[in-house]
């Protein structure tokens, strides 16, 4: 096999020199003369799995982990099959589409993955409507539907002292594509009456997990997702039906979607009561994630191989809207330069930017900073700090309330290691 | 043409969504059985509580006989699962710090028996009864020392229990498209 490949090697560099297109010869003797990469020593043989459903390269090795890390932490899945919070691999990650199996997953407490028959499945609309309704699958796909591409973040994806990589501190964040039906067609069709302000999104897991929803969000741009990149929602996420609520915190998008109901009074269920504060100021972050981003490259745990040119790449988004623009310091926050954004920065969705760098070989910290279309600009952990009069000496072991969107720094080190800066 | 008819459409759906959107017709009208058997989100008012009554001393038997010490602990603490015990401190100390203890930090019993209802015990959710809910949920508010020991818990004096945070909790915030969360923060 390997002599004949070299022996393949061999004649394509003959016919190289043997024959003139125009094209300027090859510069080695390695290149065959179609100017395509030399045929592989190995196959990988397709089988009838491989035709139905493909699968990526077995030298890719990205994978979910369990949230949060070290030791002590809530196993996934535990001793029963329980899975409870998983983060995403950001740092590996292209693009701002997380692929379906590397979507982050995060469940009310330990939770079984419901294995929901579609056929079976039923979604009811009741409680201060015209008409109750009750749907099932195959009701859904025949109504008007969206694709939207939009961020679902967990409100306990905070960066600790403790975590070490994008992974850790960042993971519990990703992006889809989803496609379903608007929660204000659904609406329409039960017809809400006057004085209701408020929805109840119930799921079919075992511990039917509901949380309310205002009534403005409901009709603004929530919708039921039967669709997720390209194919049904996987069961992680919610089989056969996910309630969308973009922008708001992930709890917020009820798996297993089997109930909604329009009701005149918060509730006050159990995922409302881990919602409640003592004070207006920290009650008011819960619900919309404020804008955030965080370079992933590089990143925590990473190697630069030495000084020179980088693209320092990562993510932004926004619960407020589209991401407007995105910064970046490659010297601890003393100067910001504006980053590019590359593609197209939808609403609450992941949004790529890149910036372009040439480090010099020194000890810095490389930061980004997002701004939102509604003008909300991601703050540092100093700034929150000082507004919620916390003492300089805690800034670094204080919980940021809400969503923790504060910004991420991290460290390059002389050796190119790069480190989180909040440790 | 192609413009005219693309008029048309939005002068169609235009109006059809001021005409308050007569239904696609699309979906069936649940059963009044379905909507009773699936309602079980219970307000603060107490509206979907079903018939059914309970107090600590049969919740306490409950807690014993449903296995729910093995997880919670026999004294409601020292569990793997979550305390259901305010912490012991002295007096005057501010109450947010007696811990994230759900019969003691709820607003409103419904949620406790609401929580009951729909999520517990780990593995056999929903198979508690009414009884044996308005039991546990007796037993739990007796613990925390919200109600007596016989005070007996149905639809009607539930909702009535005052909780001891019922006040506590900041006014949940209006949320409203296009709108920062909270007005110079901190930028």
């Amino acid at each position: 096999m390997k002599a004949d490949r070299r022996g393949f090697l061999k004649s394509g560099a003959a016919l190289a020199g043997g024959l003139t297109f125009g094209a300027a010869a090859p510069a080695t003797g390695q290149t065959p003369a179609n100017g395509q990469t030399p045929k592989p020593e190995k196959f990988i043989k397709a089988d009838k799995a491989l035709v139905e459903y493909g699968e990526r390269s077995h030298f890719v090795t990205s994978v979910r982990v369990p949230h949060p890390p070290g030791p002590g932490a809530r196993p996934s899945p535990d001793e029963f099959g329980l899975s409870f919070h998983i983060a995403s691999p950001l740092q590996e990650q292209t693009g701002i589409i997380t692929p379906s199996s590397l979507h982050h997953v995060a469940t009310t407490r330990g939770a079984f993955i419901p294995d929901i028959d579609p056929k079976e499945h039923r979604l009811m609309i009741h409680g201060m409507v015209d008409r109750p309704l009750i749907f099932t699958m195959d009701d859904l796909m025949r109504l008007p539907s969206v694709t939207r591409i939009h961020f679902i973040e967990c409100a306990g994806n905070r960066s600790t002292p403790r975590a070490k990589t994008v992974q850790e501190t960042h993971g519990l964040s990703s992006c889809a594509e989803w496609t379903g039906v608007l929660l204000s067609t659904l609406l329409k069709e039960a017809g809400v009456k006057g004085g209701a302000t408020w929805i109840l999104a119930e799921g079919n897991e075992e511990v039917k997990g509901t949380s309310s929803i205002p009534m403005a969000k409901a009709m603004d741009d929530a919708f039921v997702a039967y669709g997720m990149n390209g194919e049904p929602v996987r069961p992680q996420q919610g089989f056969p039906l996910r309630l969308m609520v973009p922008g708001f915190e992930g709890i917020f998008h009820t798996k297993y979607l089997r109930r909604i109901k329009v009701v005149d009074t918060y509730y006050t269920n159990y995922n409302e009561y881990g919602h409640l504060r003592q004070d207006a100021k920290d009650a008011a972050l819960g619900y919309q994630i404020g804008p955030k981003s965080v370079i992933t490259y590089p990143s925590g745990g990473q190697q630069l191989a030495g000084k020179g040119f980088y693209e320092i790449r990562g993510l932004a988004w926004s619960g407020g809207g589209a991401v407007r623009k995105v910064e970046v310091s490659t010297d601890a926050g003393k100067n910001w330069k504006p980053a590019e954004i590359r593609g197209t920065a939808y609403r609450m969705a992941h949004t790529k930017f890149t910036y372009n760098w040439n480090w010099d070989g020194t000890e810095t910290e490389i930061l980004s900073r997002c701004t939102d279309e509604i003008g909300q600009v991601q703050p540092t952990r100093a700034q929150v700090a000082k507004f919620f009069n916390v003492p300089a000496d805690h800034e670094h072991s204080f919980n940021v309330p809400g969503n923790d969107n504060s910004i991420q720094p991290w460290r390059i080190a002389r050796d190119g290691s790069v480190h989180n800066a909040i440790a | 043409m192609r413009l005219l008819s693309v008029l048309a459409v939005v002068w169609v759906v235009g109006g059809v969504a001021l005409a308050q959107s007569p239904p696609l017709g699309v979906g069936r009208t649940p059963t009044p059985e379905e909507i009773r058997a699936w309602d079980i989100s219970i307000s603060p008012t107490g509206t979907e509580l079903p018939p059914g009554h309970g107090n600590a001393k049969e919740g306490a038997l409950v807690y014993r006989t449903k296995g729910c010490a093995g997880c919670h602990g026999a004294n409601l603490t020292g569990g793997r699962a979550p305390v259901l015990v305010k912490a012991e401190r002295p007096a005057g100390t501010d109450p947010w710090q007696l811990g994230r203890v759900l019969p003691w930090r709820a607003p409103y019993a419904t949620i406790v028996w609401d929580y009951l209802n729909r999520g517990m015990p780990l593995n056999r959710e929903g198979t508690l009864t009414a009884d044996e809910v308005y039991a546990l949920t007796a037993f739990l508010l007796f613990k925390n020392g919200v109600i007596a020991e016989d005070e007996v818990l149905d639809a009607q004096s539930l909702p009535k229990v005052k909780m001891p945070m019922r006040d506590a909790p900041a006014p949940i915030p209006e949320w409203k498209p296009h709108t920062s969360r909270l007005k110079g923060y901190p930028y």
